[in-house]
């Protein structure tokens, strides 16, 4: 027989129990919170037991997969036909093809770029379509010099995959990922609290407290990413421990850029030495240099053409980085060979100073 | 009915305070009456005081409020004095050291310039709580191996926060005070030169590090195992071995072959945690004023293995001609 004082014990007992197992549960809560639930996936990338793996999230992938869907496409037009230029007026850069397919690439650019303004977002309605009245229509055609500049000139990036209006744009009028100049951080006070450029949660650099704009000074400026001396013992490397936190954070963001880990590109146990590295380290250094050239020779001269609310807060054309085209996926749309079906986007790249529109919105 | 336990125990002793042993003539006594909270003894001694911090912990507690002072109204001010930012990225936020190029100089108050002036004072506080220490340790009558064992720390502060700094002439190359960022400093320290873990004395560090852990739970579990009979009281099981200690060096020799004796152990314990931040002093300041690149040197002594390659060789464009920079 059970007395009721045991019973209340057990009861008691029971409870403390439930209680101890409800703080435990929550105590793993908090410490597994910034963890991501598997399973997570690796793929082996290099010699067997040296962690060169590539970690995917199975749900990450899937959700990524169908911003990196490429648009449906037809084949090019049948050669043949007069030369737009012989048909239309002002067709500065797509002159040399013929009607058919230069129509076809206006519909094209049209679904990629601006699929809900239609023509108008470039074309002033019962205006002539030869007029430069809309700013948008200048910056196209800088924007298609820029497209045939790249696919001809940094095949050591894009290899014959080449890029597309849509690379960047996948349905909008400005490419959703771009960078532009800001302002310093605003300080309270000049006399304390100068966070030296970092040490914020900062998106750019994945939320770590490296440099908040590693853009600046390596995609806009060319200064210098290598940190790591060539030698054992020191011989003039100076180097500093702040130059390394920039570095790092302009690989952070092409971590980010390209959904994969640091062993994408590195042996990590020797970020520098290239005999380590796998070959796509050598292709990211041609990315690197691409992009530093789109944004000084085709993006930052559009300035003077953009109506200030298109600008940055400093007044600069919103520029290139890695993210521009590759949105999280370690090609730009997996792979897709979207250029094939445009060669008048491989066209010869002539450098033509873009003109200012000829009405200010 | 109450029950024994060794981690959390719940029966407690209710007995007068213990003002502790007499002191030497001419020593400050104590201060304060003793309190008892049942809360702490459930952990540990349930009385609290009497206390006595004297001038040298008075004046490291001063040192230490400014130091942590500084270095919160700078974080503080980053965020625009907006509490509630303060309180989001806290764990973002730091107090950076001076740019490279100031080198030794006094920088500006906002170039550093706080950041010296806030390394001082927790330099002072530090160090004058080690002082407090040594002496307290002497008018007790004990051993010095606390405060020793305190400044093998000091020891690897000072060589990443000044001695370090000074040999390579720049404090732009000591640590921010600051959560997140002191730790990415950790990560770009050790890519700036080559990868740390090439660095012996880092690896010994690392093997003192865990060691000590190790060490720490297997004498922890010993004498809490052997508890029951009488094995906490350690000092005596020294003096006349006991059926704890015999039991407890019965344990390890039967499962692996040799045992420490209750009163080695101690020291094995006492040199794996102070070698830990000796050797990584010694690997710190070794890393920039004597050796550049950690995984060179390990290639060029061998210590870095080669492996197969996977890949096709991969060559550094910067070297090929004809390439745009």
């Amino acid at each position: 027989m059970i007395s009721a004082g045991s019973l209340q014990r057990a009861v008691g007992r029971h409870r403390s129990r439930a209680r101890l197992g409800a703080t435990c549960l929550a105590f793993a809560a908090v410490l597994l919170a910034g963890c991501e639930r598997p399973p997570v996936e690796s793929v082996q990338r290099g010699y067997r037991g040296l962690g060169m793996e590539q970690v995917y999230n199975p749900r990450t992938l899937a959700a990524q997969a169908g911003i990196n869907t490429p648009p449906p496409d037809s084949p090019p037009a049948p050669p043949g036909g007069p030369p737009s230029s012989a048909v239309f007026k002002n067709v500065q850069v797509l002159g040399d093809l013929g009607v058919g397919e230069f129509t076809r690439l206006m519909v094209s650019i049209t679904s990629w770029v601006s699929p809900a303004q239609g023509c108008t977002y470039c074309h002033v309605p019962g205006e002539d379509f030869s007029a430069d009245t809309l700013y948008t229509k200048v910056v196209a055609r800088r924007m298609l010099q820029m497209n045939r500049h790249l696919n001809n000139e940094w095949k050591s990036h894009v290899a014959d995959t080449g890029v597309t209006c849509f690379t960047c744009h996948r349905g909008n009028p400005v490419p959703p990922h771009l960078w532009s100049a800001q302002p310093p951080h605003q300080q309270a006070s000049a006399l304390l609290g100068n966070d030296a450029g970092q040490n914020r949660a900062a998106a750019a650099v994945n939320l770590s407290s490296l440099p908040y704009d590693p853009f600046t000074p390596f995609l806009s400026g060319s200064n210098e990413i290598r940190v790591v001396g060539g030698t054992a013992l020191p011989s003039g490397n100076r180097n500093s421990i702040k130059h390394t936190e920039f570095t790092y954070g302009l690989m952070m963001h092409m971590s980010q850029a390209l959904g994969v880990n640091c062993t994408y590109c590195h042996n990590s146990r020797s970020f520098a030495d290239w005999d380590s590295s796998t070959p796509q380290r050598g292709i990211a250094w041609y990315g690197i240099r691409m992009v530093r050239d789109l944004n000084a020779n085709y993006v930052d001269p559009l300035a003077a053409t953009l109506p200030p609310e298109r600008r940055g807060p400093l007044g600069d054309t919103p520029k290139v980085n890695c993210t521009t085209c590759h949105q999280g996926a370690y090609k730009p749309l997996y792979g897709a060979p979207t250029l094939k079906n445009h060669p008048a986007l491989l066209g010869p790249a002539a450098a033509v100073i873009p003109a200012a529109a000829s009405q200010k919105p | 009915m109450a029950e024994y336990q060794n981690i959390f125990t719940r029966v407690q002793a209710v007995a007068p305070a213990y003002a502790g042993v007499a002191l030497a003539r001419g020593e400050r006594e104590r201060a304060g009456p003793p309190l008892h909270l049942h809360l702490l003894g459930r952990l540990g001694d349930a009385q609290i005081g009497p206390i006595y911090l004297g001038w040298f912990g008075l004046a490291s507690l001063f040192c230490g409020f400014i130091c942590i002072e500084i270095i919160g109204l700078n974080m503080l001010a980053s965020v625009n004095w907006d509490p509630i930012e303060f309180v989001r990225q806290l764990p973002w936020l730091a107090l950076e050291p001076p740019p490279a190029h100031y080198g030794l100089q006094m920088p500006p108050l906002n170039e550093g310039g706080w950041w010296r002036i806030a390394g001082f004072f927790l330099t002072a506080s530090v160090l004058l709580w080690w002082v407090r220490m040594y002496r307290r340790a002497r008018a007790l009558g004990m051993g010095t191996h606390i405060p020793w064992a305190f400044a093998a720390a000091i020891w690897l502060m000072l060589v990443l926060g000044f001695i370090r700094p000074v040999l390579m002439g720049s404090f732009g190359e000591a640590v921010p005070f600051g959560i997140f960022p002191h730790l990415d400093w950790t990560a770009a320290f050790s890519i700036r030169y080559g990868n740390l873990f090439y660095n012996p004395f880092h690896m010994l560090s690392i093997a003192f590090l865990y060691g000590a852990t190790l060490l720490f739970a297997m004498h922890g579990a010993t004498i809490l195992a052997v508890s029951r009979f009488g094995g906490e009281r350690e000092i005596e099981q020294i003096i006349d071995r006991g059926t704890a200690s015999e039991r407890a060096a019965l344990f390890w020799r039967w499962t692996m072959g040799f045992n420490g004796t209750m009163e080695s152990v101690h020291r094995w314990a006492w040199w794996f945690a102070v070698l830990c931040p000796l050797v990584g002093g010694i690997g710190i300041l070794l890393t920039g004023t004597v050796v550049d690149n950690w995984y060179l040197w390990a290639v060029k002594h061998h210590v870095a293995p080669v492996y197969p390659p996977v890949f096709a060789p991969v060559i550094d464009p910067a070297t090929l001609q004809g390439v745009r920079p």
